[in-house]
């Protein structure tokens, strides 16, 4: 109440404009590094939640006031798309889907996992990077599949709770995108997945239909395929757009 | 009331009038909301699926293993630091009440660091063949943190409070102290000692960060009903509300027995 009232009377020209942006745990380190420079050029004062992908859509869906959107895929943000809650999405980066494991760890691939004993931590079902997990599963062998599923410990509600597990050594293994072993400063190394395994990790952004700042948030969204965010996303190891 | 209260405008309780209705409705309508938001024959189905089920009934395990534990250890401790008095009490006495104003992350954060599998004492767990991470135990060790300063301060005052001269009399009658322990102050004792139990047992049906942190999420392994509500936020909110409703149901119930039994004893001193 007593900011909106302040806003009334004194949000001039050169006040800076408050964009709330949405984006997957995954996105953390990047987009906190490029969007201060994303604010000093559009003259916008960026405030960054990060959560799992599905959380921030259900909180989009609740009516958070959130002006942009960056997900971890592209089927949430469609369905937000198709309720009317948002504009087009826009794919703008991808990323490559990894077994990570400690870095003085012995198991060498996904077949390593079905050993009893190991501890999998994995994404719960409902955040993209659990249902990677599992698309990936099960298109090995049902008994290899059931093996390893049987080694899942437990089912984290985003990225950071999987890495955090692993580095905390909680856990021999997990499944997360190639940015995040990237991030974890040299505590995790990562195995790549054959090609028949991989799934296509695609990022989707838009802008929430109700925004306070449309044209901001477009601008963000827009950002995220050209400009400073575009290059930190690559650096940090995303890839381009498909 | 002071005469000169009396004689002017009584905007003062008016003041207080509108603060009493703004908190009463503020605390008490997210609450409303929940049972607003699910008729009683969404609340029924969505506990039929069995991953509630499981949450529920993991919840009840942990939280009496956690009491059980919280009693037995607590319980002569809280008698020892409202019995004597030793240099350092009043530091030991703040220390055990610390978690009590400890964020939920924080408490996560020093259970991985203490007894995590990297932690201070991680190795040495591991070698006693305890298996402490990512299972139903660390559902456990998280609860004990965070409820036990809920019983042990709560019972040290009631111990602090018990006529002193019940347990001399019981002394010069030849009973030992172990005896007298068990057989005057935990009786005399026990209004109070079940206000804690119960403040405990509601500190740890609603805890989540440090169980996410320290034990993981697993249905039936690690995942409480807390947590089970906080995955199903995203998917499946119907069920989410029922389960809080469940928890509310919980809670008033212990808030409501914690009152009943405060009703019918003399035990309103604060913990020194």
């Amino acid at each position: 109440m007593v900011l909106l009232g302040t806003c009334a009377v004194g949000c001039g020209s050169d006040d800076p404009h408050r964009l709330v942006v949405s984006a997957a745990s995954s996105m953390t380190v990047t987009l906190e590094a490029c969007a201060p420079k994303f604010g000093d050029a559009e003259n916008a004062d960026v405030k960054l939640s990060f959560a799992g992908s599905d959380e921030l859509a259900a909180q989009i869906r609740q009516g958070a006031k959130v002006d942009a959107y960056a997900a971890a895929n592209t089927k949430l943000p469609d369905e937000l798309y198709a309720d009317g809650l948002l504009t087009k999405p826009v794919e703008f980066a991808t990323n490559e889907f990894v077994l990570a494991v400690p870095e003085d760890s012995d198991i060498q691939s996904v077949a390593d996992l079905t050993k009893e004993g190991t501890v999998l931590v994995v994404g719960s079902e409902s955040v993209p990077i659990g249902a990677y997990t599992r698309e990936t599963l099960a298109k090995l062998p049902p008994a290899q599949e059931k093996a390893i599923l049987a080694n899942v410990r437990s089912n984290e509600p985003d990225v950071k709770g999987i890495v955090g597990k692993l580095t905390q050594g909680a856990a021999d293994a997990g499944f997360v995108y190639v940015t995040d072993v990237n991030a974890a400063s040299g505590d995790l190394k990562a195995i790549h997945l054959p090609k028949e395994l991989e799934p296509q990790v695609a990022y989707a952004a838009g802008v929430v239909k109700k925004a306070e700042q449309p044209d901001l948030g477009g601008k963000f969204v827009d950002g995220l395929t050209q400009g400073d965010c575009a290059d930190a996303l690559g650096d940090a190891g995303f890839g381009p757009a498909p | 009331m002071t005469r000169a209260g009396l004689t002017r405008a009584a905007w003062f309780p008016a003041l207080l009038g509108l603060c009493l209705a703004a908190a009463l409705t503020f605390l008490t309508l997210p609450v409303v909301a929940i049972f607003v938001n699910s008729s009683p024959g969404q609340l029924i189905d969505s506990l039929g699926e069995p991953g509630a089920l499981d949450a529920l009934w993991l919840s009840l395990r942990t939280t009496a293993a956690s009491i059980a534990i919280i009693l037995l250890v607590g319980t002569p401790a809280a008698y020892l630091l409202a019995t004597r008095s030793f240099r350092g009490k009043a530091v030991a006495v703040t220390l055990i009440e610390l978690p009590l104003v400890l964020p939920p992350a924080v408490a996560g954060i020093a259970l991985l660091a203490a007894v995590g599998p990297s932690g201070i004492l991680g190795g040495t767990i591991e070698a006693l063949g305890i298996e402490l991470s990512l299972t139903t135990a660390s559902v456990v060790v998280a609860l004990t943190f965070v409820a036990s300063p809920f019983y042990v301060r709560q019972a040290m005052a009631a111990f602090t409070a018990v006529d002193r001269t019940l347990l001399e009399a019981s002394r010069t009658l030849g009973v030992s102290e172990a005896l007298g322990f068990l057989r005057v102050m935990i009786p005399v004792a026990l209004p109070g000692l079940a206000a804690g139990t119960a403040l405990a047992l509601g500190r740890a049906l609603g805890e989540f960060g440090a169980t996410l942190m320290f034990a993981g999420s697993f249905r039936g392994i690690t995942q409480t009903v807390p947590l089970a509500i906080y995955d199903r936020f995203s998917t499946d909110f119907d069920s989410a509300l029922a389960l809080s409703a469940v928890l509310v149901a919980v809670s008033a119930a212990i808030l409501l027995s914690v009152k009943l039994v405060r009703g019918g004893e003399a035990l309103g001193s604060a913990p020194r």
